[in-house]
């Protein structure tokens, strides 16, 4: 048996790999900090002749999605990567990629949105694309992006599901710290991942149109498919990543991981590199006595219902740990776990708000809520435990206080 | 190359739910015509979007995927790659043409930055402005191609502002082929397509398309407007390749001495977009204004031309 190929690299350039060990062929992408790193990489992989495959330097992420779009509707494999605002510019095209059916993987390194100019990790630019008929996957460790990606790929280009996937993990904490990862033997990849096949291309022999005019009808069906794929896609991701496990190796969970669940009494749910955080926490909180498991929700969409309804239908109490927000509602997660296991038992879900643009996300101060949740003292709500009013912010709320003396406002 | 001699086959099927006249359509049929069958089409959100009629029929003969408005660059860009690779992998057999066809809100407006950075790129495909000079599929409301004093549903009383010009911008991209055409020149006009079809790198072709009801003019006059655009220099034909400007077809007869420069106004009354210039009562401030802005520009042509054919003469002499 060969030795396996270890490398001690940053997310950014394992991501790189997991692109060249799926044998992407067009790469499109513009450069974003964080991601940045994934595309000079892959360009270093293609200049160096490692990587047979055409890099598209585009001048936006807009044009990186309209390009990415075009390679994949010829039949080609297909791969970028982008972050936070470069995401948020290619919405419009996201929608598109997923509504006329185009399987395509797409790095998205979490990373929080602007103004004020934040390059740190949140979960909010990936969120917020939640709705775009995309299949969202969240890593936690740098060999869960490579694993992931070519995974993805699997997913994506199944004939059950053919949809794009968008693989996220956290600017920073995961995009530039160096892990050790095993770079996957390539042959164990190719007998996983089949060469590209998708539900439709341009075709010269078989032309037609793809993506005109469509009325209310025939509109209402392709959405319905795009929902029977979504859900299609819930079994297959389970399938490929026990199926990677056989045949390349390494196991990061399917629809969700668990950590000390077993005999669980609460329970915490992220989603991302936190998650590694609520780790810590899980062993803190056992550690004084209390029974805790965490559920890291590594598929955002589709969102697994099942196993969260099956996994907290007992327990005391839920924490969720939010990177997230729904501005005039509560955590993003938050609702959707509430949402999956409303009906399902009638233990207390808790949210916490935390990490936003990078803020540290401190083991103990989640360990402190969910003692007091345990306790019956805190309010089954969306929290920010760790948002605090400094001068700064007394600076803000004397000039509001300024300003509504100035125009006369009670 | 004369009308008669023009491929029999049609690409452009029958059953198109464009309007009567439509001048988009026309030249849908001329390009596929010089094309030919080996063209995979990307058709950005424009009125060709329509016309190709709703789902599940299509006038379009050829593999055709729609797009979002800003993506006509960008996405040629991702199907060259794609057809490089399927070349070099030994899918295809041949390089098909890729041929981008969008309007001009798609091409002067939302869609530059997209065709700018693939023109830098000098990505491999043709792109196709059919330009009617306002979003047609919308309403008629003004683009940047609309021209000054133009009618449209957002500049009621004239658009105030000269049209930009973005046939010049490709030129001044450095890409290897620009060209201007007119839907009556038809020839011309198939003479670029099929030129264009055998240069490799960024092409762009920019056909002026007269639009009856968003310029107001009968469905059976679309290519007498289109005539009338050329014989006034409303409209100028020209291929730009090498560093070298080459007028054709109409324009070339004005700038050669062999054509009068008809006056712009039987261009601008052969349409309602331009009936505030002449009702209630005569604008003679903004007809004199477009009118000198066409006569210096084809002064400065007349004379150079005239230069260079004296230059030619000195060069050619044969020595003393």
């Amino acid at each position: 048996m060969e030795e396996k190929m270890r490398l001690v690299e940053t997310g950014n350039h394992v991501a790189a790999w997991g692109a060249r060990l799926a044998r992407a062929e067009v790469v499109s992408a513009y450069p974003i900090t964080p991601q940045t790193q994934v595309i000079e990489e892959i360009s270093r992989f293609i200049d160096e002749g490692e990587m047979d495959c055409s890099y598209i330097p585009v001048e936006s992420e807009h044009s990186a999605m309209a390009a990415m779009i075009g390679a994949v509707a010829m039949g080609v494999r297909s791969f970028s990567a982008t972050s936070s605002h470069g995401l948020a510019y290619m919405h419009e095209l996201l929608h598109w990629a997923s509504n006329i059916r185009l399987p395509m993987v797409m790095v998205n390194v979490n990373r929080a949105l602007g103004p004020g100019w934040n390059i740190w990790c949140d979960h909010q630019d990936s969120l917020a694309a939640r709705d775009t008929g995309w299949i969202q996957l969240y890593c936690s460790t740098h060999q869960e992006i490579l694993d992931t990606i070519i995974q993805a790929y699997r997913v994506s280009e199944d004939p059950k599901v053919i949809l794009p996937v968008m693989v996220c993990y956290d600017a920073f904490i995961m995009s530039h710290t160096y892990m050790q990862v095993e770079i996957r033997d390539q042959e164990a990849v190719d007998r996983f991942l089949p060469p590209f096949r998708s539900l439709w291309k341009l075709d010269l022999d078989y032309p037609f149109t793809h993506g005109s005019v469509i009325y209310p009808d025939d509109y209402e069906e392709v959405r319905f498919s795009i929902h029977q794929a979504m859900e299609n896609a819930r079994r297959v991701i389970v399938e490929a990543a026990e199926e990677f496990r056989e045949v390349v190796g390494g196991y990061h969970g399917g629809l969700v991981e668990t950590y000390r669940m077993e005999d669980a009494e609460c329970a915490l749910v992220a989603m991302g590199a936190v998650a590694s955080e609520c780790r810590v926490t899980v062993d803190f909180l056992r550690e004084r006595g209390h029974r805790c498991g965490l559920v890291r929700v590594r598929c955002y969409r589709p969102f697994p219902v099942d196993e969260l309804r099956g996994l907290l239908e007992r327990l005391q109490a839920v924490m969720v740990v939010d990177r997230g927000f729904s501005f005039g509602m509560e955590g993003a997660l938050y609702s959707e776990v509430k949402a999956a296991v409303y009906g399902h038992g009638d233990r207390p879900v808790y949210d916490l708000v935390t990490g936003l643009g990078g803020r540290d996300v401190p083991y103990d101060v989640i360990a402190e809520n969910m003692e007091a949740a345990l306790r019956g003292e805190l309010p089954a709500e969306s929290r920010w435990p760790t948002v605090r009013l400094n001068e700064h912010h007394e600076l803000v709320k004397r000039s509001l206080e300024e300003y509504w003396k100035r125009e006369g406002v009670r | 190359m004369r009308l008669r001699d023009f491929p029999e086959e049609e690409l452009f099927l029958q059953g198109s739910a464009a309007c009567q006249g439509c001048p988009g359509s026309a030249a849908l049929r001329v390009a596929f015509k010089a094309l030919g069958k080996n063209t995979i089409l990307a058709v950005i959100a424009s009125c060709t979007s329509v016309l190709q009629s709703p789902y599940p029929a299509s006038a379009l003969g050829l593999p055709t995927l729609n797009m979002a408005f800003a993506t006509g660059g960008a996405v040629a860009s991702g199907m060259t790659a794609a057809a490089d690779r399927l070349v070099k992998n030994g899918r295809f057999s041949e390089k098909p043409t890729i041929l981008v066809w969008a309007g001009d809100g798609g091409t002067y407006d939302i869609g530059i930055q997209a065709l700018s950075g693939a023109a830098e790129r000098n990505a491999d495909f043709i792109y196709v402005c059919y330009n009617n000079e306002a979003y047609s599929n919308t309403g008629t409301q003004r683009s940047g191609a609309t021209p000054y004093a133009a009618w449209t549903t957002n500049t009621t009383r004239g658009k105030g502002e000269w049209r930009k010009d973005v046939a010049q911008i490709m030129v001044a991209h450095g890409i290897p082929y620009v060209a201007t055409a007119s839907l009556a020149y038809p020839t011309d006009m198939f003479r670029k397509f099929a030129k264009a079809r055998e240069i490799r790198g960024t092409r762009y072709i920019e056909i002026q398309a007269p639009c009856p009801p968003g310029w107001k003019f009968p469905s059976s006059h679309t290519i007498k407007v289109a005539r009338l655009a050329v014989q006034t220099g409303m409209w100028m034909l020209y291929e730009h390749e090498g560093g070298r400007t080459t007028y054709t077809a109409g324009t070339q007869r004005i700038i050669q001495g062999q054509a009068k420069l008809a006056p712009v106004e039987e261009y601008l009354r052969a349409q309602g977009r331009f009936r505030h210039l002449f009702e209630p009562e005569r604008d003679e401030k903004r007809i004199a204004e477009i009118q000198n802005r066409i006569a210096n520009i084809f002064e400065t042509l007349q004379f150079t031309h005239k230069m260079k054919e004296h230059i030619m003469d000195i060069e050619m002499a044969p020595p003393r």
